[in-house]
């Protein structure tokens, strides 16, 4: 296994106090409402597959908030944390896996298909690696219109042992295209290990094949994966040209609901949870006499009623109408 | 109204949507300076120069991915397939990626893509290089498919295809491209989903659509000599398939012939023949007759290649055999 030892946090210039206690509550959001989904999952209310992102939280969080409103962001089916660090409403994102009318996609995408363009998010994506392709073309409508944004892919280590990734890669850069590449490396593709899968252990060696600059940090610490993030952003700006970062991470959870989960044992996922990204970064707000107890005390109550709330508006929100079966598969005719 | 080649028709389509609106990009292989593998796009490089007429390496998934990137983030993208063969290594962009995108995510977005593609067989290419895979692609829902049998109806349905909202399998018939036929001087689109009957007759509805148009019309001219006068639907598009003027033909007639290049199995013949015997079947004189490739992996050798696919004679064959 792969794994480096957490660096030592620090305070970033870029970074107030008020942006810091937003992270930490869109992080405490994320994890909770997934708990909270993993049990109306058990309990039926949930269908089809749903993924975890428990223990990755830092990674969405610290690249999506160094983003600027035209940058793109699209990702994999693994894709609760950067719905909610895009800014989507949890209630959205809970009607959604609820499969009702008032979900991000209508009720008609699930789980792994969560998106709202209004906000710049692009999905969700579940054939692995398929939405690189999309992304380099979403980068490449955005340089020939002459916008400045970024679009920002993000996918698992599982990701670069297709086709896919390395067709795009290739031409993203071969074309000079602003694409933020991340991969968030969680060590295992379904159940199996990187280093059973992939032939450098290093993901990052992957973008030296293709001349692409590159870097490999440590994910579990939301302030260090930010400042990353915000380097590489202003490298792919100032460069002209893709970016890649690896992300090193952990997911708690098995890969779906439906894991058994024989391919690790359980000490290394306790080992991994000593780091837990939630628990790094409430240290770091106490330690440094950034915030009281009581302050994020306060802030877990909030989460907590603000994903109770979430469930009972997805829970009282209407199925799609019948008519809504054959709506939206053509835009014209 | 003057005559033209259908690849000069695809060409000025192309050209006048590029003219007309500059979110219009052409990418595919050897699109640019080489100026396409069927000499489509010759002179377009030199013209609009390297942004808009974009070479690509081999890479077909990445080929109709990014097309697909593009339109959903607002260009007006037309990718090119130097055969329908290659398809298949991009199938899961343009069937799982085009073709859903917009329903899965309740209707946010939109995929307007034009993805040209070069098919049919009768060149000796063998057997990885000869398909007709229509049929398959017109089985998803959320993507339109289009397959001309004339200058006319390429230069139309092609600009429509550009400028319509959602994803179009466009499919040209590699052995058309040198096929004469009159195109109005003016602007003009053609609607995508709408059946046209390409020759009046009283005896037999023979349905058909691309190179089979073709052969069926010199079809008609043999049986028109023993008095015989068969209609010819063309169906244009797969995906909408527009069945009306079909069955308004058929129940005149009361019999069909429907004519692919594709496999008998499974394939537009089968669909046909289905709707027709589903929505008309007391109207049914005689049974349907299908002509179709042989349900081989079409072979190089000239004489069995031909032997494979769909004649002039099958077609005035399976006329005569429902009369």
């Amino acid at each position: 296994m792969v794994r480096e030892t957490p660096a030592r946090t620090r305070e970033e210039a870029s970074m107030d106090e008020r942006e810091m206690l937003r992270l930490f509550h869109e992080m405490l959001l994320i994890r909770r409402m997934e708990e909270e989904s993993a049990r109306l999952y058990q309990e039926g209310k949930i269908g089809g597959f749903l993924h975890l992102y428990i223990g990755q939280e830092a990674v969405a969080s610290g690249i999506i908030s160094a983003r600027r409103p035209e940058d793109r962001v699209i990702t994999a089916y693994r894709d609760h944390g950067a719905a909610i660090a895009c800014g989507i409403p949890v209630r959205a994102v809970m009607a959604e896996l609820l499969g009702k009318a008032t979900g991000t996609s209508k009720g008609k995408g699930g789980s792994m298909h969560l998106a709202d363009v209004k906000r710049n998010f692009w999905g969700g994506h579940a054939i692995v690696g398929a939405h690189l392709p999309l992304a380099t073309g979403m980068a490449l409508a955005d340089k020939y219109l002459g916008k400045d944004g970024v679009t920002i892919c993000m996918f698992g280590d599982g990701a670069t042992n297709i086709g896919y990734f390395h067709e795009s890669l290739n031409l993203s850069m071969v074309w000079k295209l602003p694409v933020l590449w991340v991969c968030e490396n969680n060590q295992y593709g379904m159940g199996t290990a990187v280093e059973r899968a992939s032939a450098v252990g290093e993901i990052r060696q992957k973008a030296e094949g293709y001349n692409m600059p590159n870097r490999r940090i440590q994910g579990m610490n939301v302030l260090e994966v930010r400042q990353a993030a915000e380097e590489a952003l202003a490298a792919v700006r100032d460069n002209g040209c893709p970016f890649f970062l690896e992300v090193l991470t952990y997911r708690y959870r098995g890969h779906s609901m439906g894991d058994p989960e024989r391919y690790r044992p359980s000490e290394e996922v306790q080992r991994w949870q000593q780091d837990d990204p939630i628990g790094i970064f409430r240290n770091h707000l106490l330690g440094e006499g950034l915030f009281e107890d009581e302050v994020l005390s306060a802030q877990e109550a909030g989460v907590e009623q603000e994903v109770q709330q979430a469930i009972a508006f997805a829970e009282a929100s209407a199925d799609p109408p019948p008519e809504a079966l054959y709506q939206d598969i053509y835009k014209e005719g | 109204m003057a005559v033209i080649t259908m690849r000069e028709a695809i060409s000025q389509a192309l050209w006048e949507e590029m003219e007309r609106d500059e979110r219009v990009i052409i990418l595919g292989e050897e699109v640019g300076v080489w100026g396409g593998t069927y000499a489509v796009t010759k002179g377009f490089y030199d013209h609009f120069g390297p942004e808009r007429v974009r070479d690509t390496p081999i890479a077909e998934a990445v080929i109709v991915g990014a097309a697909n990137g593009a339109a959903m983030a607002g260009l007006r993208p037309v990718a090119e397939l130097m055969t329908i063969n290659f398809a298949f290594l991009a199938m899961d962009q343009i069937v799982n990626h085009a073709a859903k995108l917009r329903y899965m995510f309740g209707g946010q977005m939109s995929v307007p893509v034009v993805i040209r593609a070069v098919g049919g067989g009768g060149r000796q290419l063998g057997a990885t290089h000869s398909q007709t895979p229509d049929a398959i692609f017109a089985h998803f829902p959320g993507l339109k498919v289009v397959a001309p049998g004339t200058p006319h109806d390429a230069k139309g349905l092609l600009k429509a295809a550009i400028r319509g909202e959602d994803p179009v399998l466009f499919i040209e018939h590699a052995t058309l491209y040198q096929f004469r036929g009159e195109v109005p001087d003016e602007d003009y689109l053609e609607p995508i989903g709408v059946s046209k009957v390409q020759r009046p007759g009283s005896d037999v509805t023979v349905v058909a659509y691309s190179k089979t148009l073709q052969h069926s019309l010199q079809a008609a001219e043999q049986l028109a000599q023993e008095g015989i006068q068969i209609e010819i639907v063309d169906l244009r598009s797969l995906r909408p398939l527009d069945m009306g003027p079909v069955l308004e033909s058929f129940k005149r007639t009361n019999r069909a012939v429907i004519v692919e290049e594709g496999w008998r199995s499974y394939g537009v013949g089968a669909e046909v023949a289905a709707r027709i015997a589903e929505q008309a079947f007391d109207y049914l004189d005689a049974p349907i007759r299908r002509v179709a490739q042989a349900e081989v992996p079409l072979p190089y050798n000239q004489a069995l290649e031909q032997m494979a696919l769909p004649q002039v004679d099958d077609i005035v064959s399976a006329v005569r055999e429902v009369l």
